[in-house]
């Protein structure tokens, strides 16, 4: 993952919920399927219109509610990071494990239109309207939690040192 | 500058003299509850090939229980299978001691004050209740807690609430907290610590109820302090050595709030969320339901079906009206027939159900079609929770549910 992403935004308002994200009957759908429903009831289409690389801008407490793989999810359906005046902390940690970058800018909102070209810089921690010109700045993570974020979350490693697998087939007893 | 709680349990697990709001902390949680949930392989978790420490580790099954499809039965199954190949002692099976991992871990006094606890589960903060820092993490961390035996919390800011006054007949825990909610919002990365003489008066389980509606405003851990009541209750069950963590008295908070709790009524939370939108019960007696449900994690226990037991007790639920109740656990379940609370309750139209998640996610047992509107003691609202997204979720105290489950309309159960 780069620490610097060019895109197109998405833009949502305050509350965006677990269960709007990956709705509970999703779940137990194939993991490529799950991308279809993200959205279905505060968005229909949504999912259908997304480009691999979108950004999100929200409003405030992204992501409240339950500890499914919400992040996941909105990585299979494309989008690259989140803007937001605020995040649920479950979400933010989520994000940190499954490699989502998000940052939190208070005053984004306002500085974004609908499929405003974007600029986000991790390094610097800040973000831009391309056409606007416009700023913003982020709070900042601890470096070992935005490590983790930006190289593509706790999952790997613990694979790759062999603590999980990732699909058992179910043998007969 | 002293330590609230939160910090206190904080810095003495991460082996620090002081923790403060920012600070993150790498700690060995006490105690890693696993669910059902996490045999969901590969949709909600992975295969474990190696775990830190199987004494710290128990599994509870609770969301789909019994199994309600290929895939949860499978989950169970995996679950089995862990438990033997880890060689957990702490095992909760579909059976006699099942339940919801929440009120499990209050029945079996698996959260001691002091302690750390986690598991997936976005309601973990319910243990709270026992002076215990405790939280939900996800479904990645909760495993990798689990394989490398340590996790991570950015400490957050604290606000602490001070109950105090008469609490009113028929206002539950739950209508306090929908107050709090409807009052002061979101408390995004935030701690709420309770206090207080209507704290002291609230039984363990009416604690836990409020503890666990916490997650419902965003917050990191709720915490409450360690009484006469507490110790008592947790000798009960055989636990003793504990700690009690309290505040220092220059603790330092974001917001010290003195609550009187005396002009609370019973209050709803509307749809789809809790924060910031909610009502008294009798401002909504227009609002005609399909569906009442009583249970999940907060409010499925012997007090919950108690008072909705004395609610219809000679009554009748009203006609097309499904009234669902669903104890927390196995154990809540063989108390409520003892009591007689369970054929009160079938007399008056109400069906029981196993103790499980049930109705409140939505995936089984209680499901809602496109335009059905539903009262729920469940904690959470959002849009398309118990089906269909079509549907309306009210959410209320279990007095709230039995009442409107006899007139079919949201109803104030000191009208009924």
């Amino acid at each position: 993952m780069a620490d610097r992403i060019q895109s197109r935004v998405w833009k949502f308002g305050d509350g965006i919920n677990s269960d709007l994200i990956l709705p509970g009957h999703a779940i137990s759908r194939p993991i490529p399927d799950q991308r279809k429903y993200v959205f279905e009831a505060n968005r229909p289409g949504w999912a259908a219109q997304v480009q691999p690389g979108d950004v999100i801008v929200a409003g405030f407490d992204f992501g409240v509610g339950s500890g499914r793989p919400t992040p996941r999810v909105l990585k299979d359906a494309g989008i690259s990071v989140i803007l937001a005046e605020s995040f649920n902390g479950l979400f933010l940690r989520q994000c940190v494990n499954f490699g989502l970058p998000i940052m939190q800018c208070a005053g984004v909102r306002a500085l974004f239109e609908e499929m405003d070209p974007v600029e986000v810089d991790f390094d610097a921690w800040c973000a831009v309207n391309r056409r606007t010109g416009r700023r913003v700045e982020a709070n900042t993570l601890p470096e070992m939690l935005k490590r983790t974020m930006l190289t593509g979350g706790v999952v790997p490693f613990l694979i790759s040192q062999g603590y999980i697998r990732e699909a058992v087939p179910l043998r007969p007893a | 500058m002293g330590m609230n709680i939160a910090e206190k349990i904080l810095a003495a697990h991460a082996g620090a003299d002081t923790v403060k709001p920012q600070d993150v902390v790498e700690v060995t949680p006490d105690t890693i509850v696993l669910i059902d949930v996490n045999f969901q392989i590969p949709s909600m978790g992975w295969e474990f090939l190696r775990i830190a420490d199987p004494e710290r580790v128990l599994v509870v099954f609770d969301h789909y229980v019994p199994a309600k499809d290929i895939a949860s039965a499978s989950a169970h199954r995996l679950g089995r299978e862990f438990v033997r190949k880890f060689g957990i002692k702490r095992f909760h099976d579909v059976g006699l001691r099942q339940g919801i991992s929440h009120q499990v871990i209050g029945e079996e006094g698996y959260a001691l004050p002091g302690d750390i606890l986690v598991c997936v589960d976005s309601h973990t903060c319910s243990a709270g209740a026992f002076n215990a820092v405790a939280r939900g993490l996800g479904t990645a961390e909760v495993t990798s807690a689990t394989c490398l035996g340590k996790t991570w919390f950015q400490c957050g800011e604290t606000v602490r609430y001070e109950l105090e006054g008469r609490i009113a007949e028929f206002v539950a825990p739950k209508d306090v907290f929908l107050h709090l909610a409807n009052v002061y919002g979101a408390h995004t990365l935030q701690n709420m610590e309770f206090h207080g003489p209507v704290v002291e008066h609230w039984e363990i389980d009416e604690r836990r109820a409020l503890a666990t509606m916490c997650a419902e405003v965003g917050v990191e851990f709720a915490l409450f302090p360690c009484d006469r009541k507490l110790e008592h209750y947790l000798h009960a069950r055989g636990r003793s050595g504990f700690s009690p963590v309290m505040p220092d008295p220059d603790a330092r908070y974001a917001a010290e709030r003195r609550i009187d709790v005396s002009g609370i009524e019973p209050m709803i939370a509307l749809p789809h969320q809790v924060m910031n939108n909610c009502k008294p019960a009798g401002e909504l007696n227009d609002v005609k339901v399909d569906q009442c449900f009583i249970g999940a994690c907060c409010n499925g226990t012997l007090e919950d079906i108690r008072i909705a037991a004395q609610i219809v007790k000679g009554r009748k639920v009203a006609d097309g009206v499904r009234f669902i109740v669903t104890p927390a656990s196995q154990n809540v379940h063989r108390q409520a027939i003892e009591a007689g609370y369970v054929g009160t309750l079938l007399e008056a139209g109400a069906i029981m159900t196993s103790a499980t998640c049930g109705a409140c996610g939505g995936s089984a047992l209680g499901v809602l079609a496109p335009g059905e509107r539903a009262i729920s003691a469940g904690p959470r609202n959002f849009k398309g929770r118990m089906g269909s997204p079509d549907a309306e979720i009210f959410l209320g105290s279990s007095a709230s549910v039995a009442a409107s489950a006899l007139t079919g309309r949201i109803t104030d159960p000191r009208s009924v």
